[in-house]
């Protein structure tokens, strides 16, 4: 009847796990309790459950991925803890338990963290800086959150309901296989990443037929802001790379489940094949993650530099540069595998051309700081911050692509300090950049600078006291995913790992209390002009928050920068107060397809897993059913009548013009 | 804010999306496509089992038939066309045959490379 689920699946006898467990599900009844006694559950329902707005699904992947980020730094926390103390000891954590811990630390912070922290982003801003209503399929939008939602509520439900992968975030086989890995630990895995993969796959779908076929009038590709660019690049790499990583993991289930041999040592498998195809997604995805960074990091330093963009054409260039050549690089992940030299230095040569246009772009945010007047604000402190510990991860990276070097380093804590240093230092760091940057634009009001900046002081200094150590530990040989050690020589640099967690820490509270600060006094930070960063592009041309239309009007774009211009061009024509002819705009309505949709996915995904195969007919048929009521549906757009957007937009639009006057005086 | 025009620019138009000719010609269209692709199906499975051709150019053979057959169905299905109006389509379907170029021509020349260098136990054996 519940397939290999019974009551043995709850590890009563593992008091960590069920602690956590039980702490975070009284957390989670207190919040829904909290949500029904006061009445907040129509209004979530029809407002963020089954949004179809771009922006608040974009707020609702962020706030995924925040919640994410706890759960994946307290992972980290138990490990630096544990490397620390198991000097010659066992340490406090058993074996199989720090085997899932780093597992899930690795899954969860790549695919539950950075994946919908930058796909939020994406979402939120991109149809704002296209000038366009909302994103080409808004209902497919919602279903892809939804999707990637149950994903990482998979991989949260097997803390308490079974066990996680104990074989690294890319589960290789053999170990993974069902000889090595007989539980369920490997099923909740993958299919966690296979539901949630699909959501990523269609966000991508999504957002690249956002920014090719929606644009405003005169908004050419050679005019869009640098992040429509990086977020082009990033979701056709989402597109081209995706399906590798679900075809891989298809056929280890099919390994798994229907005893296949792709990758098994019997009958003709061959697990090397793993190797090549799940490295052959895992290189585009970690320009998939970086690439959005970089658009952040653009839009950011040249709106607090003041100044255009230096080298726009070359930045495109470079990104589509990166875009292609990620393709070229896989083998750099397993050099040591025995491909041989001209295989290797292929490889190798070609890892070391993609740090050329990464180059480039160092240089030209370098460029457009220089001479700028610089605004150190939160989100600039952030990307100057980046600037300096992406190349110290950039230069370990080019050191690691070298294969007589990589010998001696892979699998090293070297190597786990070369990418969390740019993972950490690229990706985190612009999403956090992002975050502070367009906050005001996504809540109508700016975040607390004091505390904004001790998160970033915090969070840099803890950063690189927890990484550095681990450079210096994998040269002096320590291998990564270590329970216990006996090696004297590493103690020290572990210690000192650990205080910088404690630093790190101390940011990640920082930053909540940045939040909880800000909402208290959100009078005092309201930002009502919708433009509190004297901005750009033309997210900064609308209110804060934005309408639900967003535009009353689609903007008519006549350059690059394109509100900077129709500021320049407002303040010269002292503000032409002609009254524009409203008229009514088509939305969507909402749907809460997405929601139900993910709803019979996650039965689905957890009767899979533990092979209870009615229930597993029971979600595909209520997933497949959702599919075709929403097909059948005759009304899919509502009118907001022409006073109503009337109304919305002249209270903006007189707080804007007081601003621009106010510029133009001075 | 000056004169605004509603509504989006007309961009290219996706596959399947294209203005509406007659329904004479679009069906025309299709049979075309649907006895050309029978027509290469029929060749195939024809070739792969005559010995009325050199015998070590049946899998040549096969391969040119399945990329015309690729074309048939991008053209006359999928109407990809080289008009200005489908740019996008065209680059994408670029884009795609790289990436699919790079990820399989890797994938055999490194699994090439990987068994000549690492072969199974008994073929070490055989060679000492």
């Amino acid at each position: 009847m519940l397939g290999k689920l019974d009551w043995s699946a709850i590890p009563l006898d593992q008091p960590i796990p069920l602690v956590a467990g039980a702490v975070v599900l009284v957390a989670i009844l207190g919040v829904l309790t909290w949500v029904v006694v006061k009445g907040h559950l129509p209004y979530l329902w029809s407002e963020w459950i089954t949004s179809v707005d771009h922006k608040r699904i974009g707020v609702m992947y962020i706030l995924l991925a925040s919640v994410m980020l706890l759960r994946g730094g307290s992972d980290a926390i138990m490990m630096r803890i544990q490397q620390a103390v198991a000097y010659q000891s066992q340490g406090y954590l058993p074996p199989e338990h720090y085997n899932q811990i780093f597992s899930a630390h690795g899954t969860i912070m790549i695919f539950f963290v950075a994946m919908p922290f930058v796909i939020g982003l994406m979402n939120l801003v991109v149809p704002l800086q296209l000038g366009v209503r909302d994103v080409a399929f808004p209902t497919l939008n919602s279903v892809g959150f939804w999707l990637t939602a149950t994903g990482a509520l998979l991989v949260n439900v097997s803390l308490v309901v079974g066990e996680f992968a104990r074989t690294g975030w890319l589960a290789f086989p053999p170990l993974s296989g069902l000889v090595y890995s007989p539980g369920v630990g490997v099923d909740y895995y993958a299919w966690s990443l296979q539901i949630s993969g699909v959501g990523t796959l269609v966000a991508g779908i999504n957002l690249v037929t956002t920014v090719l076929k929606l644009r405003t009038k005169g908004m050419n590709y050679l005019r869009m802001p640098m992040f429509c660019w990086t977020t082009l690049a990033s979701n056709l790499l989402i597109v081209a790379a995706f399906p590798i990583l679900t075809a891989t993991l298809a056929m280890l289930l099919l390994d798994r489940y229907l005893g296949f041999h792709f990758f098994t040592n019997e009958a003709g498998g061959n697990v090397m094949m793993f190797m090549n195809l799940i490295w052959a997604w895992g290189h585009p995805e970690v320009y998939i993650l970086v690439l959005p960074a970089f658009g952040i990091f653009s839009e950011v330093v040249s709106t607090f530099s003041g100044k255009a963009l230096f080298g726009y054409r070359s930045m495109v260039l470079a990104t589509m540069a990166i875009c292609v050549v990620s393709f070229m690089v896989w083998l750099h992940h397993f050099f040591t595998m025995g491909a041989g030299p001209d295989v290797n230095a292929i490889f190798g040569i070609a890892s070391m051309i993609i740090a050329i246009p990464t180059g480039v772009k160092i240089y030209n945010w370098l460029f457009t700081m220089y001479g700028g007047r610089i605004r150190f604000a939160t989100p600039m402190l952030w990307s100057v911050g980046f600037m300096v510990t992406f190349i110290i991860g950039g230069l370990t990276g080019v050191l690691v692509a070298v294969p007589p070097a990589d010998f001696m380093l892979h699998n090293s804590m070297f190597l786990v300090a070369h990418f969390h240093n740019v993972i950490i230092g690229g990706v985190l760091f612009g999403a956090f950049a992002g975050l502070e940057y367009w906050f005001p634009k996504a809540f109508g009001f700016r975040l607390d600078e004091r505390w904004g900046k001790a998160a970033f002081w915090f969070t840099f200094i803890g950063f690189y006291v927890t990484f550095m150590p681990l450079y210096i530990a994998g040269m002096l040989g320590m291998t990564r995913r270590l329970q216990h050690y006996d090696v004297a020589a590493w103690r020290p640099w572990m210690i000192v790992a650990a205080v910088g967690v404690a630093v790190l820490t101390i940011g990640v509270i920082c930053q909540i209390v940045q939040l909880v600060v800000s909402i208290r006094n959100r009078e005092a930070l309201r930002d009502r002009t919708g433009d509190p960063w004297d901005g750009r592009s033309l997210e900064w041309a609308t209110s804060s928050p934005p309408p639900v239309f967003n535009f009353a009007f689609n903007p008519d774009v006549r350059g690059e920068d394109a509100y900077w211009e129709m500021k320049v061009h407002a303040r010269q024509q002292s503000l032409a107060h002609e009254q524009p002819e409203y008229q009514d705009i088509e939305m969507p309505r909402n749907s809460p397809t997405g929601f139900v949709c993910a709803f019979f996915a996650t039965i689905m995904g957890f009767a899979l897993i533990w092979h209870i195969w009615w229930m597993v007919i029971l979600g595909g048929l209520g997933a497949f059913a959702t599919f075709v009521v929403f097909a059948w549906r005759d009304h899919d757009e509502y009118v907001i009548p022409a006073e109503e957007v009337a109304r919305i937009d002249r209270s903006n639009i007189e707080e804007r013009r007081n601003l621009v006057s106010m510029a133009g005086a001075v | 804010m000056s004169e605004q025009t509603h509504g989006m620019v007309k961009h290219d138009l996706a596959p399947g999306e294209e203005e509406q000719h007659s329904v004479g010609a679009r069906v025309v269209g299709y049979v075309v496509g649907l006895v050309l692709a029978l027509l290469l199906t029929a060749t195939s499975f024809f070739i792969a089992g005559t010995d009325l051709v050199w015998q070590p150019s049946i899998p040549v053979a096969l391969i040119v038939l399945a990329i015309a057959q690729m074309g048939v169905h991008l053209v006359f299905f999928l109407h990809i066309t080289t008009g200005p109006d489908n740019t996008n389509n065209v680059l994408a379907l670029a884009f795609g045959l790289l990436v699919v170029f790079l990820v399989v021509g890797g994938t055999v020349w490194i699994m090439a490379h990987l068994n000549a260098n690492m072969p199974p136990m008994d073929q070490i054996m055989r060679m000492q």
